[in-house]
């Protein structure tokens, strides 16, 4: 009797916890949705804060190149060497330009952009907000007639979604371009042969399957650096958690949108 | 005898995280172009009481009007308009820390009034003066200014936009006595030149004689005492005599483990 009663006490610890863990979830996801939601109306509702939609644009946009456009030669680069000592086991040297510019626009050229772009934009903007937030600056905004969602996460969440499908379009062609450098200078092709095969397969749809990611994954970034800056508590340590929070999050949310959004355009 | 409602009126207002119950059933009525202090201990409530006036914080239950509107009634709209009525001084300032001084003093100016920047600088740079700040302060960023003057910059961004409520959360925390003695002046002098209501809090007795026209003690989430300033040296009792003579024994038990 006394065996079985402390059995059932374990047992009811352990569905306890996983019902809490449960219930967190689904409370994190309501309230997720709901400043998801408060955020998209405040995006298309005067007033608008064109010079602060500008700044942002401007950080994402313009300050990420560096760091993407190094991401994208590298990549473009690794990706001619790389097909082209595996194809030349069965002989399809030939692909190797149709392999970079697809595997670019397809899949690295948004998905490497997300993540370096996430580890430099979704810390930041979860850093700031956060300070705002337990220095009561987001509350002095209220004070001041002016609301936060609109001063501070409508223009991040234009801005992110506007800039992102730019800056990888830029990625795409230098990832491109890498591929081209490696394959004329050290594989030997002719530099028009390479341009025309680069070309010869390439789809509308591939680059704009690219763009649709870039732009979701803006999305993500924007919104996962805003809601947990908005939501930090406490302090110094409490901004520092928000801000791993906002990167890890939106790293796996960008995963998780890749398959969903490749699955759209290219499931048969 | 006066048929014009109070400018703040709070009837029973409550106000729980999870199980601390913080403000419980608050009633205090502010009248036009009066300053009222409220005093109490650390941690009794007194920033989440102004939260919930000024509807950052939803209070639980209870009622709250401004000149006799019911603020929990307002739409989003309507709430950010009745903003343009108050000021708040923060504790710690809350300046925005990326714009320069001067834009933080026309920053009401500027969003919600959509005044010109040219203009609005002019008048900052007039309300900087105002708290004795000179012009070469107004391109500095927050950062770069010391504590008395943050606060400083801070009651000139309250007093701004010229609003009929100012809020003063702990005005002279932190501050040297000689700073805090000048916060309270200035209080005095803005609060007057405005004509405007305040409502402040503080547990610096010598600012709360200095700017009250009337002093309320909150604790245990309740308005316990209120009066005159020059009655709070005659009442008996026994919790706001305790809180004006400072003494760690008596009906108040702080929460210390010993």
């Amino acid at each position: 009797m006394t065996v079985s009663s402390r059995e059932d006490g374990v047992i009811i610890r352990v569905l306890a916890g996983v019902g809490r863990i449960f219930l967190n979830f689904l409370a994190t996801v309501g309230k997720l949705s709901m400043f998801t939601g408060r955020a998209l109306m405040h995006c298309v509702t005067p007033p608008f804060y064109f010079r602060l939609v500008l700044r942002q644009m401007v950080d994402i946009g313009y300050y990420s190149l560096p760091v993407v456009g190094m991401t994208a030669i590298f990549t473009g680069m690794v990706l001619a060497l790389q097909s082209y000592s595996g194809f030349s086991r069965f002989s399809a040297e030939g692909a190797v330009a149709t392999v970079v510019v697809l595997s670019m626009t397809r899949e690295l050229g948004p998905v490497l952009a997300g993540l370096m772009v996430a580890g430099r934009i979704g810390a930041s903007m979860a850093a700031e907000i956060g300070t705002m937030r337990v220095t009561d600056q987001v509350d002095a905004l209220t004070t001041l007639s002016t609301n936060p969602f609109k001063y501070l996460v409508a223009p991040r969440l234009i801005a992110g979604l506007t800039m992102m499908p730019l800056l990888v379009l830029v990625a795409d062609i230098i990832g491109v371009f890498g591929g081209f450098l490696i394959g004329v200078n050290k594989l030997g092709f002719n530099p028009a042969n390479y341009l025309t095969q680069t070309f010869e397969f390439l789809e509308v749809k591939d680059v704009v399957s690219g763009l649709t990611k870039a732009a979701a994954f803006g999305f993500v970034i924007s919104l996962m650096g805003c809601y947990h800056g908005y939501n930090s508590r406490g302090g110094a340590q409490g901004v520092g958690t928000a801000t791993i929070n906002a990167v890890v999050s939106s790293l796996i949310l960008i995963l998780i949108f890749n398959y969903i959004i490749t699955e759209m355009f290219f499931a048969r | 005898m006066n048929s014009k409602p109070p400018k703040i009126r709070m009837r029973g207002v409550c106000k729980a995280f999870g199980p601390k119950v913080v403000l419980d059933g608050i009633d205090l009525d502010v009248a036009d172009g009066e300053s009222v202090v409220i005093i109490g201990g650390s941690g009794t409530g007194k920033s989440v009481l102004l939260k919930c006036i000024l509807g950052i914080i939803q209070p639980d239950s209870g009622l709250i009007e401004i000149d006799g509107v019911d603020v929990s009634e307002l739409s989003s709209a309507e709430r950010d308009e009745l903003m343009g009525k108050f000021g708040m001084l923060f504790q710690g300032g809350a300046l925005f820390d990326s714009l320069p001084v001067w834009e933080n003093v026309a920053f009401g100016l500027i969003q919600a009034r959509g005044m010109d920047r040219d203009a609005a600088r002019t008048i900052a740079l007039n309300k900087l003066a105002a708290v004795g700040l000179g012009p070469e302060v107004g391109a500095l960023v927050p950062a770069e200014l010391s504590g008395g003057m943050q606060k400083r910059v801070a009651l000139a961004r309250a007093i701004a936009t010229e609003p009929e409520i100012i809020f003063f959360d702990e005005p002279t925390t932190g501050l040297d006595p000689i700073m805090g003695d000048v916060i309270n002046d200035l209080i005095v002098k803005c609060v007057r030149e405005l004509g405007a209501t305040t409502l402040s809090i503080t547990h610096d007795l010598a600012s709360a004689r200095k700017i009250a026209h009337r002093i309320a003690m909150l604790h245990g989430g309740k308005i316990i005492w209120q009066g005159s300033v020059a009655e709070i040296d005659q009442t008996d009792n026994p919790y706001v005599d305790q809180f004006i003579h400072g003494r760690a024994e008596g009906p108040i038990q702080m929460q210390v483990s010993r």
